[in-house]
């Protein structure tokens, strides 16, 4: 094993490991609020891949492409929070079910719209190529996936942290009824949450279309890995998303690469260890 | 009177079952096979989420441990049907109580997180661990049993009496279970746990149990899946099968047994038959979940129940 | 209210199907052909594909065969065994269907080989291409009208041979059967004329980054033999370009790598790579031309190989319900005609079927290349007449053991 290895696999690792914390921190803003398994995030991402890809053809320009998916779904997350999901306030398992069934009739209208060909976003020039330094090679577009991330993620961290909105997200998450009874209006703030949740899934499938691509089958398959990082970093917690995409990323490109027999357990057995030691993650509040 | 409408309606579609069923051509008594068998799988499920109130999206992962315990020992080492019957159930139980030490300690939300987590370590090893679950090929040719009667189990009759009679047997069992002293304590953490314990039951000891032994019964219902396809594969694992199995418990009415046990026949012949006559059918599918959550709460039984 | 209409509602849709009598099987009826393809699920598009190309031919013949109708029922499989294996039940004691048809994976196949041999009714496999089906496990009621995976790498492995500088290659594929019998037999016959595969590397079939791969493979190979199929061909060559390994390790490929499914998706990063399969879209021959031609105007995309082999599929099962004179009842007679088709002029070329029940069929070596803007599999040479055992006898073949991950062993790997 060489430097150069454990550089560029590090490299991959991170850079996946971005894309999933675009997919992974609105799936766990999600749950910190609302206490929602959404098994329909996979949905959004792969939806927000399928829009830009319209998008794309259609005016060629990448950011009003990914603007284009992000708006879009975080409209659909609207409309599912306000007008189903929150019939169902505490109801686990029919919040579950009814995710399902988005996920299955997203499923099938993917299908319908778009054909079943699977398809790569097609990428600006200024974001072709690759950056070399020495006999390395970064592929520029790994470096925008993670620069986005660390933007995406900077500005969440400021506006949870330093923001009112922020302050009556952070007392949401904590205790909804105290938060409720000190005025804050908890449905606005669960509708307002879904949809950047949704907003951000999206926004990760516009992304990941240039580098997973988009394809059916893609919201499924996907959608594990968003599990297993917040089941890592700990439910409800932005930190725990942030390390927990870091070390999913890395587990899974360094798993691949060292051990390829075993690719799924060097994923989920360091998950099932966590969960046997710290129940609720490694960011999670006990 | 809850309970006795319930097995008086279940016996009735048993009975039903078991009369029409040599008039029926080989198709649709494959369906009610399946469906007798599938039934058990949401039974089992129903003692955790019924009558204990924990809602697992992992009980595929026992259903498919003893599928694959039934594939490989009768292909790969050509073991009889006891032989098998006793692996599946073993190790459905010992998978079940593994996680069931990760798994009790969370309630609610977390708890439908870890048991989906839980159940995606078996489809990986299902998928990955190709030496022995052969992969996406899956394992092929598994052969019916030869249980020592005079009929063939190869024939879809004889095959449909057998596992109609395992499936009152599961059934009979899992009733004993839900109304022994045992069953009315989970019924009583459902509905408040503190109290139980405040009561000195001993809560997680009686939930674990309550896990174990949902685990076992789905894997009963998996080995006889394995006889019944001839086949096993990671589909037989995946999440999906796990959110189709909660879907058949709500839409029966959980805490019923007998309502699961329809609710997951609905579902079989709703899934083969809708898809006869539209390549749209997972649209109708995912509208049937909304359906059900919105419209029928407590399952179809309780939509009329309300009515009346 | 709206509960209970809500529940009568969904009581009525799955009670009303089941009071439909089943179907009559009189002589004189239209000859009933059941068909699997996934319509659902990820392989969804393929499964349109191979729905067109047989409704495509069907429409030719104007659904009339020996004087009868041909009635066609096609049934989802949702690419899983077990749904495919419910259809397949309905299809042959429901509909009673004189011939059963179709399916895509391996897994299918394998599923529905004991139901197909245990029910008795006549099948044909046009695009399932797992070796054994028709090799050391055959089966008795299925004829196979597509291939084998291992077919085409034969003589392809023989040509890089003698065409090409390449001794030493890396191989990178599916870690699945199909992966392995496409991989094992371009190493038996590299291997036995001379090459040596250096390295061996396989990835799981969900794989979404290519990057821990692409950065093991040996840089001093002199190629790189690559197996994908789909959206992971897709994006394997996107990835191999990324890498910086496009131009400098020339690609070699399993024919599904640049199969035209996702062919009119990649971009330059496809050009170059050198393929093998039993048919291109851009091969010169009028058959090919009339059937290509046709295929685009019905369903408004390029004809892959996948629409080529249920086209070429349902003309064979016509040819033989010809030869036993529409008596499509005769379910001995229909098998041991399927099991004489000898067709000329298909749009891939002569087919013959072997003993063991597979195409004798030439296979294509291709060359991806821009021509009028478009990319397409331009045929270099072909090998005519190539069997599934290649030049080898069947006996002796079929003593070694199937391809697998580890077979033939990787002697010159480290």
């Amino acid at each position: 094993m060489t430097v150069e290895f454990w550089i560029v696999q590090t490299f991959n690792g991170l850079s996946y490991g971005a894309l999933l914390f675009l997919l992974a921190s609105g799936l766990s803003l999600i749950f910190g609020v609302m206490r929602i398994v959404n098994l329909a995030h996979g949905s959004y991402f792969l939806l927000g891949g399928y829009i830009a890809l319209s998008v794309i053809w259609r005016t060629s320009t990448f950011p009003l492409a990914l603007l284009a998916g992000a708006v879009a779904i975080a409209l659909v997350g609207i409309g599912m929070e306000r007008l189903f999901l929150r019939r169902l306030a505490g109801q686990t398992l029919g919040q579950v079910l009814m995710t399902v069934g988005f996920a299955l009739i997203f499923q099938d209208l993917a299908l319908l719209i778009w054909g079943g060909d699977p398809y790569s976003l097609p990428l600006p020039s200024w974001l072709q190529g690759v950056v070399t330094a020495g006999a390395l090679r970064f592929p520029k577009y790994r470096i925008f996936i993670m620069a986005v991330a660390v933007v995406i993620g900077a500005l969440l961290w400021l506006a949870l942290d330093r923001t009112r909105v922020g302050a009556m997200i952070r007392a949401a998450v904590d205790d909804a009824e105290m938060a409720q009874g000190v005025g804050i209006r908890v449905p606005t703030v669960s509708l307002g949450v879904f949809a950047l949740g949704a907003l951000l899934a999206a926004l990760g499938g516009g992304i990941g279309g240039g580098f997973l691509g988009v394809y059916p089958g893609l919201d499924f398959e996907i959608l594990p890995y968003a599990f297993v990082v917040i089941i890592v970093g700990g439910l409800g917690s932005l930190p725990g998303a942030m390390v927990g995409s870091l070390l999913v990323g890395l587990l899974d490109n360094f798993g691949k690469a060292l051990f390829p027999e075993l690719a799924y357990f060097t994923l989920f057995a360091p998950m099932a260890l966590i969960l046997a030691l710290r129940p609720t993650g490694l960011f999670g509040r006990t | 009177m809850k309970d006795r409408r319930g097995i008086v309606i279940g016996l009735v579609a048993v009975i039903a079952a078991a009369g029409v069923a040599p008039l029926l051509s080989a198709y649709p008594l494959t369906l009610l096979t399946q469906a007798a068998i599938v039934a058990v799988l949401a039974m089992s499920l129903d003692v955790l989420l019924g009558y204990t109130g924990l809602p697992s999206l992992g009980h595929a992962a026992y259903f498919g441990v003893a599928a694959y315990a039934v594939g490989i020992l009768a292909t790969d080492y050509q073991r009889g049907f006891l032989v098998c019957l006793v692996a599946g159930l073993v190790l459905a139980t010992l998978t079940a109580a593994v996680f069931g030490l990760l798994a009790i300690r969370a309630t609610g939300t977390y708890f439908l997180m870890i048991t989906l987590a839980l159940g995606m370590v078996v489809w990986g090893l299902a998928f990955r661990w190709v030496s022995m679950t052969k992969g996406d090929n899956g394992i092929a040719g598994v052969p019916r049993p030869e249980l020592g009667l005079p009929w063939s189990m190869g024939a879809p009759l004889p095959f449909f009496y057998v596992v109609l009679v395992a499936a009152l047997v599961a059934w009979a069992l899992l009733g004993l279970l839900v109304r022994s002293p045992f069953g009315l304590t989970l019924q009583g953490i459902r509905e408040s746990d503190s109290r139980m314990r405040a009561l000195g039951y001993n809560v997680w000891l009686h939930k674990y149990l309550a896990f174990v032994l949902s685990g076992a019964f789905a894997g009963f219902a998996g080995v006889f899946w394995a006889y019944y396809n001839g086949f096993v594969s990671p589909v037989d694992v995946q999440l999906v099968t796990s959110v189709e199995t909660l879907l058949m418990v709500a839409l029966g009415g959980p805490g019923t047994l007998a309502g699961p046990a329809l609710g997951a026949a609905l579902i079989v012949f709703l899934k083969n038959f809708v898809s006869v006559y539209t390549k749209r059918w997972l649209l109708i599918l995912g509208a049937v979940y909304i359906g059900v959550i919105l419209f029928a709460p407590r399952g179809v039984p309780g939509a009329f129940r309300r009515n009346r | 209210m709206r509960t209970r209409a809500f529940t009568v509602l969904l009581l009525a849709t799955f009670v009303a199907p089941l009071l439909a009598p089943p179907a009559p099987a009189a002589q004189g009826a239209p000859i009933k052909i059941g068909f699997l393809a996934p319509l659902t699920g990820p392989f969804a598009q393929i499964g349109k594909d191979m729905v067109n190309g047989t409704e495509l031919f069907l429409d030719e013949i104007k659904r009339e065969v020996a004087g009868r109708k041909v009635e066609l029922i096609v049934e989802d499989t949702e690419g899983q065994p077990s749904t495919a294996l419910n259809k397949s039940r309905k299809l042959v004691e429901q509909d009673k269907v004189h011939l059963l048809t179709g399916g895509l994976l391996a897994n299918v196949g394998y599923a529905l080989q004991p139901f197909i041999d245990g029910a008795q009714i006549p099948a044909t496999y046009p695009v399932i291409a797992a070796d054994d089906i028709t090799q050391r496990k055959p089966a008795k009621w299925i004829v196979r009208t597509g291939w084998t995976t291992s077919q085409p790498m034969h003589p392809f492995a023989d040509w890089v041979l003698k065409n090409t500088k390449y001794k030493k290659i890396t191989t990178i594929g599916m870690d699945y059967a199909f992966g392995y019998e496409t991989v094992g037999g371009f190493q038996r016959v590299f291997e036995e004329g001379g090459g040596q595969i250096v390295q061996k590397i396989w990835t799981p079939l969900n794989t979404n980054d290519f990057a821990p791969f692409l950065s093991q493979i040996k840089r001093d190979s002199d190629a790189v033999l690559a197996l994908f199929v789909g959206r992971l061909a897709l994006q394997f060559m996107k990835q191999y370009e990324e890498a910086g390994l496009h131009g400098k390790l020339p690609l070699l490929g399993g024919g599904t790598t640049t199969d035209e499914s996702v062919l009119p998706q990649m971009g330059d990063e496809a050009l170059g790579t050198l393929t093998a399969l039993h048919y291109s879209q851009a091969i010169d021959s009028p058959a090919n031309q009339k059937f290509a031609r046709a295929f685009e105007a019905r369903a408004g995309k390029i004809a892959s190989y996948y629409s080529e082999a249920t086209y070429t599929n349902m003309r064979w099962i016509t040819e033989a319900i010809k030869a036993v004179g529409g008596k499509a009842e005769d379910r001995a007679a229909l098998l041991a005609a399927l099991r004489k088709v000898d067709i000329k002029d298909t749009a891939r070329g002569p087919l013959s079927v072997d003993a063991h029940g597979n195409p004798v069929q030439t296979i294509y070596i291709r060359k991806v290349e821009r021509v009028g803007g478009k990319l397409q599999n331009t045929v270099i040479t072909s090998y005519p007449a190539v069997s599934q055992f290649w030049k080898y006898k069947a006996e002796d073949y079929l003593k070694q053991p199937l391809y697998a991950r580890e077979y033939p062993p990787c002697k010159a790997c480290q």
